[in-house]
């Protein structure tokens, strides 16, 4: 094992930690977007730069845009259930 | 339960998977030693038989093609599935309309050039990662999320995605359906034409240049167009729809 994939390791097992302390949903979402790109350079220094690529369209960005986009749904779901009122 | 008692329950079921963990990588092979004999027969077979340099495209779309076939579906039915509930969701409760009239874009001017700056860039990488799927890491499921990010940073910078009339919704329902038929139709071809479901039936061309590996790229071009759609449709929804309809009322 290189020193450069023993620093991804324990910086995946880093981040993957702060994403579950991470209490706050949006900020959670955000967290697990810098996890995911660091799962993607995880896979791309053991030489699996195809599972990189997906890891980083699915876990950095389209997982993340869509939780993000959830919860704003929900949030403005509530507002306008409150002004109905 | 009281506080102590989880604790101590929650001590011994750590314990215990620790334990065993570190049996379980006792037994593990030492790092880097690769045991799987199908990974160097694919690698070695790969080049030569279908003329394509990304091994693992030749084993996604031709050798296990019947798999991606499943697994496209499965992102199909997956994003019609959450189009429904969507649909059923904001039928039942009416959002008003001084809610959603609410712009979402950014009012932020640095925000807005960033992303009208990146959508270009975004769309040419997407339609190179899709093309070059066969000859580098890459293919269409990676080029077609890249390709919905330049559409979702159209959305992002304000700009309307109105073209000629056409509604972009629709436009990205039929490309979902496009995408998932194409591939279909690529391997009903091949049981027409070599005998086989995806059999290849396209001359495979020079190894390394764009047009070779017989219907492979073709297939990742259709992939590509799918996972597209799929994620635009469910986003568009998401999104109230007002990111491909906002014609002139806002």
């Amino acid at each position: 094992m290189t020193a450069v994939q023993a620093v991804a390791l324990v910086v995946v097992a880093f981040l993957g930690t702060v994403v579950t302390l991470a209490r706050d949903p949006a900020r959670q979402a955000l967290c697990s977007s810098v996890f995911g790109m660091s799962l993607a350079i995880l896979f791309f220094v053991f030489q699996a730069p195809d599972v990189a690529l997906s890891q980083i369209v699915v876990g950095a960005v389209a997982l993340p845009a869509m939780i993000l986009l959830a919860l704003s749904r929900i949030s403005r779901r509530e507002e306008a259930r409150k002004r109905g009122r | 339960m009281s506080r102590r008692t989880r604790g101590i329950v929650f001590g011994a079921g750590a314990l215990g998977l620790a334990a065993l963990l570190l049996w379980g990588f006792g037994g593990l092979p030492s790092f880097g030693d690769f045991q799987g004999r199908y990974g160097e027969l694919l690698a070695k077979s790969a080049v030569p038989e279908r003329h394509a340099t990304e091994t693992v495209a030749v084993t996604t779309f031709d050798y296990r093609g019947f798999d991606t076939l499943g697994e496209e579906f499965i992102l199909f039915a997956a994003a019609v599935g959450v189009l429904v509930l969507l649909r059923i969701q904001r039928g039942a409760d009416e959002i008003p309309a001084e809610a959603g009239k609410r712009r979402p874009t950014a009012h932020s001017p640095a925000l807005r050039s960033v992303a009208i700056a990146f959508a270009g860039p975004a769309l040419v990488l997407g339609l190179y990662v899709v093309a070059h799927g066969h000859l580098t890491p890459g293919g269409g499921f990676q080029g077609g999320v890249i390709l919905m990010t330049a559409f979702l940073l159209v959305y992002l910078a304000g700009a309307h995605l109105r073209e000629g009339g056409i509604r972009p919704i629709v436009a990205m329902e039929v490309a979902e359906a496009t995408g998932a038929a194409g591939f279909t139709l690529i391997g009903v071809g091949g049981m027409l034409l070599a005998g086989a479901f995806l059999e290849n039936f396209i001359g495979l061309g020079t190894v390394g240049s764009l047009l070779s590996g017989g219907d492979i790229p073709l297939l990742n071009v259709t992939v590509g167009v799918e996972v597209m759609g799929a994620l635009l449709v469910v986003l568009g929804e998401l999104l109230d729809q007002r990111m491909l309809t906002r014609g002139g009322d806002s």
